[in-house]
């Protein structure tokens, strides 16, 4: 299951409706990205994440679909936020449950390493004390992370 | 050919609109044409896509390389490398 949305997302709640009821689950993981202030001597004020309506489904939904072609898992969710976020909210959820913990932590894994690489989102940072946002830039170590779950592929 | 082409983060910034609907040149074929051609409709397309290799693309809402044919596409999007989760 996938969600692109503006409001706050409630941990526990998404759990319990994902696997409540199930006795055939031996395994939840759950994983949640948060806005961090900053490091070094830069604050965050705000970041605001814009996103690609349609594609931003699609493309998680294309995600999800490969996390349970490569392990078998009873459900999954991933949840991802969007709009103008202050430090320390939450961004995004990713929830994977199996029967045993192995797949549940790998597909939880890949499902993040996939979606930084490839889920249509950017964010915009605003500094504390500053009102021009800046746009954050992609990371070499997203890529890296995302490609190493490729390595292994004829 | 008709097409809606979308922009999104710094890319919409500089170009200075979200969407808008083209018809594209005959002799644009793939994706680094198009986006060869873009960079010629003015200041701010110019400056948007003077660097071609920051651009990414996306035809029908799934990612395409640059060396990917535009023929047949309904919406096309170009947009700096990803940075959510």
């Amino acid at each position: 299951m996938i969600r692109v949305q503006r409001e706050d997302f409630d941990i526990g709640r998404e759990v319990a409706a994902l696997t409540g009821g199930r006795t055939d689950i031996g395994a939840v993981v759950t994983f949640t990205g948060t806005v961090r202030e900053g490091s070094g001597e830069e604050r965050i004020a705000s970041m605001t994440l814009e996103h690609y309506p349609g594609m931003t489904e699609a493309e998680l939904a294309r995600i999800e679909a490969e996390a349970n072609a490569r392990w078998p898992l009873a459900a999954s969710l991933v949840i991802h936020r969007y709009g103008t976020l202050l430090p320390g909210e939450n961004i995004v959820l990713v929830v994977t449950a199996s029967a045993h913990r192995q797949a549940a932590f790998e597909a939880a894994s890949f499902l993040m390493d996939y979606l930084k690489t490839s889920a249509p989102f950017w964010k915009k940072e605003v500094l504390a004390g500053d009102e021009e946002g800046r746009w954050v830039a992609a990371k070499a170590d997203d890529d890296a992370a995302a490609s190493r779950w490729f390595q292994h592929q004829a | 050919m008709s097409v809606k082409l979308l922009y999104f983060a710094w890319v919409r910034e500089k170009a200075g609109r979200a969407e808008e609907i083209i018809d594209l040149p005959r002799q644009v074929e793939t994706v680094a044409d198009l986006i060869g051609w873009m960079g010629t409709r003015g200041e701010q397309f110019r400056s948007a896509f003077e660097r071609p290799d920051v651009i990414r693309v996306a035809i029908d809402q799934r990612h395409v390389k640059h060396d990917a044919k535009v023929a047949g596409a309904r919406e096309i999007a170009f947009f700096p490398p990803v940075t959510g989760g």
